[in-house]
């Protein structure tokens, strides 16, 4: 049974999402932000270090939530590491396509790390979740201390 | 298991014949809205179809005949309540749309600022909002009325609310759309009657369960929504009895609810018309007034029996599933059922059930304060209809003790 939600439910996610590798609290951060997904009650926060260029040296997290909005946060902070603000805002963009239809062009190779997210576009109702954890770094790297995914 | 057929019931219900994902349709989300049975549907299509036109002021026959058919909701609505008058019946679009009515006409034009308006810590956000808005808008005072951990109203907490007199309103729930539980609904009016202060009951859950009797109740105000008793959306009631509505100003301006218009002042219609400014749901009311008279037939000693031993069966079957906890075991209680799995967050629960074909709700129902009371973030929900059967109970429980297995 459920063998058809593997496509989402998939090895990486489930153990992202139960044994998270990020999910902590940096002791010295330049920025945070909350996220709030009010339809649902999800509750993620992030905390991100940067280098001196102003890259994003180190990002942790803390989240209150299902395995796929965890699973996202704890790959994003992968996926975002060494890169500059602008760069961020650009992943988020590309993930949003990715998260909303399962596909996104030119963006494999910088998003390899949130591939596997991919199939979430077959679950309309959890692309929030997935998306979630973005807000909130988004925000975080706009000085603003929250965000939602509504 | 039932006093009445619930294959025959059923089969009234096109929906339930559908599939979903190559799986029967296992449909246990009522509490947030029920399916509508053909009854409704062909009123609804009838109405269009045959008898249709703008009501209340149209002087040819279909205007009429749409004019009857609707003001025939309200007196559905008054005999479903059994109110002592059709012109205590205020229709409205949702149970929200009645509390923001009562919150804003009743609060702002009959409470008076220092009144403290007193509602349940297991109140849904449309009973908790607009008492918020009250408060800082009118400066009322909101007080909240704390449950036990079984998920029942504290009485005596309750009745300390009021020692100091300050106690204008009580807005509360007559059945938790999260916990299931029953609220006693009788004593928490005497209560409040004995210390002056109206009352008004959320029946959004209530109303489809168990009959209600506003007289009985002596209720100042009862609100209920037609989607969940196998009706239309965007159509609901609220109930007030016909001295406190008189004494309440408007809240919304436009047609309908005028006596006489001049560029200088108006003169209200007389209730309910002065709380129905505009076009109403003319055809959602037709549709709700064929709900009810649905659920007449059947009658409430036949579905509340039906649905107690639901409950029973699902609190057993799902109570034995390794790593459920059940979310509220109130001793009056109903067929709403949520829970949490040790190894599941909620909404991973409901997306595997739904891929299995089984609807359930996931989250925090609209009911965060409680939620937090609770200790919880989220839960799952399982909610019974009229349609429900313990087959589908069983295959809940079952799946639910495969969902557990997928997340170890």
């Amino acid at each position: 049974m459920f063998e058809d939600v593997r496509d989402l439910y998939n090895a990486t996610i489930l153990e992202r999402g139960r044994r998270p590798r990020h999910m902590r609290r940096l002791e010295a951060f330049d920025a945070t932000a909350k996220g709030d997904n009010p339809m649902c009650g999800d509750r993620v926060q992030v905390w991100v270090k940067f280098a001196e260029d102003r890259s994003i040296a180190a990002t942790g997290f803390d989240a209150r939530g299902c395995e796929i909005s965890k699973a996202a946060a704890d790959l994003m902070v992968e996926a975002v590491a060494g890169k500059t603000a602008d760069d961020t805002k650009a992943m988020f963009a590309a993930f949003r396509t990715l998260a909303q239809t399962g596909a996104c062009e030119d963006c494999a190779e910088a998003l390899a790390p949130m591939q596997p997210l991919a199939a979430v576009h077959e679950y309309p109702s959890r692309v929030k979740c997935a998306t979630l954890p973005w807000h909130a770094l988004i925000a975080a790297l706009d000085g603003q201390g929250a965000s939602t995914s509504e | 298991m039932s006093q009445f057929d619930v294959t025959s019931i059923r089969a009234q219900f096109p929906i339930l014949g559908q599939t979903v994902r190559g799986k029967d349709l296992v449909f246990l989300d009522s509490a947030a809205s029920a399916q509508k049975p053909r009854a409704v549907i062909d009123a609804m299509v009838g109405a269009m179809e045959t008898q249709y036109a703008n009501i209340h002021r149209g002087l040819h026959w279909m205007s009429e005949r749409t004019t009857e058919a609707y003001e025939a909701a309200r007196d559905a609505a008054a005999r479903l309540l059994n109110a002592g008058d059709r012109h205590e019946i205020v229709f409205v679009r949702n149970s929200t749309e009645g509390i923001n009515l009562v919150a804003h006409s009743y609060g702002r034009g009959v409470l008076k600022p220092g009144q403290a308006v007193v509602i349940s810590a297991m109140e849904h956000h449309s009973n908790i909002v607009p008492w918020q808005m009250l408060r800082d808008a009118h400066g009322t005072e909101l007080r909240v009325a704390p449950i036990t951990d079984a998920g029942e109203l504290d009485m005596a907490a309750y009745e300390a609310l009021f020692a100091d007199g300050k106690v204008g309103l009580v807005a509360i729930t007559h059945m938790s759309n999260v916990l299931g539980s029953y609220t006693p609904a009788e004593r928490i009016v005497q209560i409040a009657h004995a210390h002056g202060a109206k009352v008004l009951l959320d029946g959004s859950q209530a109303v489809v369960h168990r009959k209600v009797d506003v007289r009985a109740l002596d209720a100042d105000f009862y609100v209920f929504t037609g989607h969940k008793l196998y009706g239309p959306t965007g159509i609901g009631v609220l109930y007030g009895k016909a001295a406190l509505l008189e004494a309440m100003p408007p809240w919304m301006g436009g047609g309908d609810m005028i006596s006489s218009v001049t560029y200088e002042t108006s003169t209200w219609a007389r209730v309910p018309h002065k709380f129905e400014a505009g076009t109403p749901a003319i055809i959602e009311g037709i549709g709700l007034e064929a709900a009810i008279r649905w659920v007449e037939a059947i009658g409430y000693d036949a579905i509340a029996a039906h649905e107690a031993e639901l409950t029973e069966h699902a609190l057993a079957r799902m109570s034995a599933v390794d790593g459920l906890t059940i979310i509220g075991r109130a001793q009056d209680r109903g067929g709403v059922v949520s829970f949490t799995l040790d190894r599941a967050h909620a909404h991973d629960i409901a997306t595997l059930l739904d891929r299995a074909g089984i609807a359930v709700r996931a989250g925090h129902h609209c009911a965060e304060p409680l939620m937090r009371r609770l200790g919880l973030e989220s839960t799952a929900r399982a909610s019974f209809g009229i349609y429900t059967t313990a087959e589908e109970i069983d295959v809940l429980a079952d799946t639910l003790t495969k969902v557990r297995e997928f997340f170890k």
